[in-house]
């Protein structure tokens, strides 16, 4: 009797989950979703903000979801459950180099265009179908570098406050620094002597600082490539007071930053613009799925406010050429 | 269980009248999951209208399969009266070894032989400690949970170690269409059910975990059995663990981080009693699903893992109000 009961509501959900089908179907509205590595993260907030404009510009529905923790295979049900919504893009900033792999080509089997957002998997370019990075990652090691330098004075101990230990794309900035250091003898006089992980939480990050001040008391300057990091190192320099004798730079969010750059605690630190990329990543994944836009190395297209965009080799897009430094002078003019 | 017999042994000087059949057959912790596994499908299939579709939640639960095989083991340690909370950090390390060993250049089979030895061999460790030195099991496999996890670190560092092609997508592979790991599951709770329901040996189990010392002077050899509970938890984490390398091609030290307490949490959830002496498979085996049903169904619908972790909480605290005040009840 129960069984039978189970049985024809089962029929008759199944029956109610082919009419929303058909009715989705028939309005035929670009359903594209952005899975973030956590919630709770300021930065993804200004880059989905960016899906969201374009996509209600584009008239695609858009849907942010995200794990509670940036863990390497937390997004891995989430792409389960997007697929089977039947969404036509998945972008994603993924948590893992390499987790995610198989469950990326059971989406793309199943005709899902994959975007790696904001960070790539590393070795595993294979897996998705482009990569929407704000600025060539290849140069933000050596940029930051030459930043933390040009505040000590190119002389003496730095360290680096990460993310997690396993971040594609902090990682790939990391080794990019220590290139940098090893190569440039203009860097010869500074000695990286940590590299501490705070896992994107702003207790473990100050307790990380905390512990990079106490082991290393002739530390001159600190890296944070992570907006959880830099805030975080700077909220353990401004109590302590010691923003002569440690320098924090990093990669930050001006809304979070403007505070410290105004009372001196923070000079100048770098980013670009995650709005930017959100609204680029809509309009890229727009045009491919409709056929306006080649996905093919070296083919070109427009996107309002950011002018003729290129793909690079490796699928990969950048949204801005360079990095951009606030400090003092312009950080009044960023709102995100 | 043994509610029956000892009630009918007082019925004579406090002339309780005994319980109706119906009463001890319905009145259990596991009746309660299933209503909540039945109350979760209809919630579910009414958030999202993706969820209600069979080769989804099976997929769906290929994701928690490698817990869930673990939680069965668990659950008869459990009601021996004993706690492990090493196996995720085993599976780590069973899978860090086979896949640094296979890298190295070790042939496959004995790769694989080498990541479930290892697995057998912290079991051993746990027992060994547990039986050998008296000491609390919850004590010791916290300690063993972080010392295997940093094992597996200082082998795998902080990279990722391929494992070949063919190895990868063992929840590809199907069974009459139903995922390997998740037809390995439902295959080790019919094993497990019948060796703790209807054996002597699982009789035993029971009887430990109600009374140790009565156990022991009653001629059962508990240090034996709880050392192969520990040795058969060892064995099958590891395997869990090269399933999961499997699934998703590749191995880290941080593979099924915090999957302890998962696996706590299903036998929780399946009625398990945390002093020992009751629970059973089938419980684990309903909140196994119950849990994937649950989880799964707010995923699809998209709803915030704030609200997510808030139903996971509830349902447990529910679930642990009524295990206990069903328990109680039995025994008054």
């Amino acid at each position: 009797m129960l069984r039978k009961t189970l049985l024809g509501l089962a029929a008759g959900v199944a029956m109610t989950t082919a009419g929303f089908a058909s009715a989705a179907m028939a309005q035929d509205a670009l359903k594209m979703v952005f899975i973030g590595k956590n919630t709770g993260n300021p930065y993804f907030d200004s880059l989905t903000n960016g899906f969201v404009e374009g996509c209600k510009a584009l008239g695609c529905e858009f849907e942010f979801v995200a794990p509670a923790t940036a863990e390497a295979t937390s997004q891995i049900p989430f792409i389960e459950a997007q697929i089977q919504r039947g969404v036509d893009v998945i972008a994603i900033s993924p948590n893992s180099p390499d987790a995610l792999n198989q469950v990326f080509d059971d989406a793309r089997s199943k005709g899902i265009l994959v975007l790696t957002v904001n960070g790539d998997i590393t070795g595993n370019e294979s897996h998705r179908d482009a990569t929407i990075l704000p600025t060539n990652f290849d140069n933000v090691g050596k940029d930051q570098v030459e930043m933390v330098g040009s505040l000590i004075g190119y002389e003496g101990e730095i360290a680096i406050l990460s993310a997690t230990t396993e971040a594609p794309d902090q990682n790939k900035w990391i080794e990019g620094m220590k290139a940098t250091l090893a190569s440039d003898a203009k860097y010869a006089k500074m000695k990286l002597v940590a590299t501490v992980y705070g896992d994107d939480q702003p207790e473990k990050s100050t307790t990380e600082m905390e512990a990079l001040l106490s082991n290393y008391p002739d530390l001159k300057g600190v890296i944070a490539p992570t907006t959880v990091g830099i805030a975080a190192a700077a909220q353990v320099v401004q109590s302590r007071g010691i923003a002569e004798q440690v320098k924090v730079t990093g990669l930050g969010l001006p809304s979070e930053m403007r505070d410290f750059v105004k009372d001196g605690t923070v000079t100048a630190f770098q980013l670009w613009s995650p709005y930017n990329e959100g609204w680029l990543a809509a309009h890229f994944a727009k045009g491919v799925k409709e056929g306006t836009i080649k996905n093919e190395v070296g083919s070109t297209f427009e996107v309002p406010d950011l002018g003729t965009i290129t793909i690079n080799p490796g699928n990969s897009i950048n949204t801005q050429a360079a990095l951009t430094t606030f400090n003092a002078g312009n950080i009044d003019d960023f709102n995100f | 269980m043994t509610t029956v017999e000892r009630r009918s042994v007082a019925a004579g000087r406090e002339s309780a009248p005994p319980r109706p059949l119906w009463h001890t057959v319905l009145v259990r912790p596991e009746t309660m999951t299933l209503v909540l596994l039945v109350v979760a499908v209809f919630a579910a299939s009414a958030l999202s209208p993706y969820f209600l579709d069979l080769s989804y939640i099976l997929r769906s639960f290929t994701l928690s399969a490698e817990f869930a095989i673990v939680a069965l083991v668990l659950t008869m340690i459990i009601i021996a009266g004993e706690i492990d909370l090493s196996p995720a950090a085993n599976m780590a390390l069973s899978a860090c070894l086979f896949a640094y060993a296979q890298a190295a250049g070790v042939p496959m089979p004995l790769a694989i032989l080498i990541g479930l030895g290892a697995g057998v061999l912290m079991g051993v460790l746990n027992g060994l400690m547990v039986i050998g030195l008296q000491l609390p099991s919850i004590i010791v496999t916290i300690g063993t949970m972080i010392f295997y996890r940093g094992v597996a670190q200082v082998i795998a560092g902080d990279k990722s170690i391929r494992v070949p092609d063919w190895f990868i997508g063992i929840n590809n592979v199907f069974i009459v269409g139903v995922p390997v790991p998740v037809v390995v599951f439902i295959v080790l709770s019919i094993v497990l059910g019948l060796v703790l329901g209807v054996t002597v040996f699982g009789r035993q189990i029971y009887q430990i975990g109600t009374n140790e010392i009565a156990a022991r002077h009653a001629g059962i050899r508990s240090r034996r059995i709880k050392m192969i509970l520990f040795i058969l938890i060892g064995f099958v984490s590891a395997a869990a663990g090269l399933m999961t390398a499997s699934r998703l091609g590749s191995v880290r030290y941080d593979l099924g981080l915090g999957g302890e307490l998962q696996m706590v949490l299903m036998a929780m959830l399946g009625g398990t009693y945390i002093f020992g002496g009751r629970g059973t498979i089938l419980g684990t085996f309903l909140a196994a699903w119950l849990l994937v049903i649950v989880s799964t169904g707010m995923t699809v619908a998209n709803l915030l893992p704030a609200t997510q972790l808030t139903v996971l909480g509830i349902l447990l605290i529910v679930s642990i109000i009524a295990t206990n005040a069903i328990y109680s009840r039995a025994q008054r």
